[in-house]
């Protein structure tokens, strides 16, 4: 498929500090990444409000669609020639991976919580829609940009090139843990990349590891599973997600409420009506939501005022652990009480739980709603990664669930009501 | 707060019992389709539309006591079981949705019930793949969902009770 492509006449570089250098010789890619949705990416952090807690955190979106590209692009080195691979298919894997986030806004988990909307979806309707993205993808063919869409969405009937994007063990995944632990500092998100695409075989609809690659594999999962306690769920990071989640929800009811900003939120007015189009979710990004954040800091609002205050100066929340006695015994009088001391409770009190993160362990079975990590033994038979892996499976199905309570500690400690706060503080300590 | 679990369980002290995890991520996803307040993100993955946090929200109900899951083993499969646990409708009192929540859509909740999950998985793919037009949604179920080997009286039959239940639920809504 080399329609409306040409290879350029130059390779082109980019340096990259986990990669080392990501190459582009297509020039087809090479207008993808200069078209203006693209470029936004590098206004969205790829992390989120992880930066809060790692100051290293600051990397893109953007960085991270390149790297997801280059190892795409060397994950079709190593198929070709071989058997079950198709040539034809790679252009359109090497656009899936540098499109695949495209859809992506500022603090993407928090803006779908409050206002119901979905990355997912708006990748479709970039890559569809209007825009210069679809402009490029539309010299492949009219039924191309549809093609690209499906395939990241996982419907594609292609379910070799869906999974190089998307399963467990893909580009996109192989990317993110190795980009987010270098931009965080730790040490927990590394694994021998040479060696899994060395060993990765394309069979049928999947892309499966050869059996003498298992350790690498291991690693790989060891590594996934040590990033999310480590990182994705730390508990700063997660009170800096609970009060971005209550500036926004606090902003909408403002806004549906009749409430005159000082600084009318154009930008964010699409969301609280809930009527966006493409023009409007492009031209949102971290930029703009920190300008808001700023403005509001000096709203009439207070709650609205005190939260962008404790974001922008990383007066984060205090958690303590969350559990069913809670539920059931005390968290009807703790809200009681928040209120009773002046502070609204649907602002300063909240349960985190791991179901509203997103999350990603290694799980076999669930009814094999997930495709598990098929290891190719030397007899040509496939075996589920957990049963020859004693390691994985030791990991595989362990606890996934941790629920936290955040609250503000600082008002709690402050003079006044002594009584009161000390009893909300009695309960908040079990 | 918690109003996610809420749902979930309430969905199913309605309808008693759910088999299989497989027709339970699809009861929830047909349901939020038709626009019932389930706000669990889903992908669509091997069987169809899944939702990870569904998943996760299922057990933190059990882990908090308020479902119960029972694994069966079957013929080279386990199956699970979910019933309400008694601090589950314990709970649901004290937040005063016991026997309140979804009684407006009770029928159809427990009309899918009474589907096989193979069917759920049909009707699921169907309102994933929309709004695209019938022909072309036919023609990608036939595509994607090869191995089931869904008939043209299946597809028919799938559209005619997304229909009927939409009809339900618009219905005094």
């Amino acid at each position: 498929m080399s329609r409306g492509n040409t290879i350029l006449k130059e390779e082109k570089v980019f340096k990259d500090p986990v990669h080392r250098y990501i190459h582009v010789r297509d020039r087809l890619i090479w207008d993808l990444i200069g078209t203006k949705e693209f470029q936004r990416l590098r206004r969205v952090r790829q992390l989120g409000t992880t930066f809060l807690t790692f100051h290293g955190a600051e990397h893109t979106r953007f960085n991270h669609s390149l790297g997801v590209y280059e190892i795409m692009r060397r994950m079709i080195d190593v198929f070709q020639g071989r058997p079950h691979w198709n040539e034809e298919d790679r252009l359109l894997c090497l656009v899936t991976a540098l499109l695949h986030d495209i859809g992506h806004g500022p603090f993407s988990h928090s803006f779908e919580k409050v206002f119901d909307t979905d990355h997912e979806s708006w990748t479709r309707e970039i890559i569809m829609g209007e825009t210069e993205v679809n402009a490029v993808l539309r010299r492949m063919g009219n039924e191309f940009p549809r093609e690209v869409a499906d395939v990241i969405e996982k419907t594609h009937p292609n379910k070799l090139v869906v999974s190089m994007i998307s399963s467990q063990i893909d580009a996109d995944r192989m990317d993110y843990l190795q980009r987010d632990a270098f931009y965080t500092g730790v040490s927990y998100g590394h694994f021998d990349m040479e060696r899994i695409l060395r060993v990765m075989r394309p069979l049928d609809d999947q892309v499966v590891i050869k059996s003498t690659g298992m350790h690498a594999v291991e690693d790989y999962i060891m590594s996934r599973y040590q990033m999310y306690w480590q990182v994705y769920f730390h508990p700063v990071t997660r009170s800096a997600e609970v009060i971005l989640n209550k500036i926004l929800r606090r902003a909408k009811y403002l806004y549906l409420n009749g409430y005159v900003f000082n600084q009318a939120p154009t930008h964010l007015t699409p969301f609280f009506e809930e009527d966006i189009s493409i023009k409007d979710y492009l031209k949102l990004d971290e930029m703009i939501i920190f300008y808001y954040f700023q403005v509001w800091e000096e709203e009439r609002d207070e709650i609205l005022a005190d939260l962008c205050s404790r974001f922008l100066h990383r007066r984060l929340f205090q958690y303590v652990e969350f559990n069913q006695h809670f539920i059931m015994n005390e968290w009807a009088g703790l809200q009681e009480r928040f209120k009773a001391i002046g502070i609204d409770p649907d602002y300063y009190l909240d349960i985190d739980f791991s179901s509203d993160l997103p999350y990603d362990f290694y799980r076999p079975g669930e009814e094999e709603e997930r495709m598990p990590i098929h290891l190719l033994m030397n007899d040509r038979r496939l075996r589920e990664l957990s049963r020859a892996s004693d390691v994985v499976e030791a990991i595989s199905g362990k606890k996934r669930t941790d629920h936290k309570l955040y609250y503000p500690s600082d008002i709690l400690h402050t003079p006044g009501q002594e009584n009161e706060k000390r009893e909300i503080l009695e309960i908040l300590s079990g | 707060m918690l109003d996610q679990h809420v749902n979930v369980l309430s969905l199913l002290q309605r309808v008693g019992e759910i088999t299989g995890r497989k027709k339970f991520q699809k009861i929830v996803f047909i349901s939020k389709k038709l626009g019932m307040p389930f706000h669990e993100k889903y992908d669509f993955h091997r069987y169809g539309p899944y939702s990870e946090e569904l998943s996760l929200r299922l057990e933190e109900l059990q882990q908090f006591g308020f479902i119960s899951e029972i694994k069966e083993e079957k013929a080279g499969y386990y199956q699970y079981r979910y019933q309400v646990a008694a601090n589950g409708e314990h709970f649901l009192k004290a937040k005063g949705n016991d026997h309140e929540t979804f009684e407006h859509e009770k029928n159809v909740i427990q009309a899918m019930n009474a589907c096989s999950s193979k069917f759920l998985e049909l009707v699921s793919t169907i309102l994933f793949l929309q709004p695209a037009d019938k022909e072309e949604i036919i023609r990608k179920v036939h595509m994607v969902k090869k191995t089931q080997k869904y008939s043209e009286q299946d597809i028919d039959r799938a559209y005619a009770h997304i229909e009927g239940w939409r009809k339900a639920i618009n219905k005094g809504s």
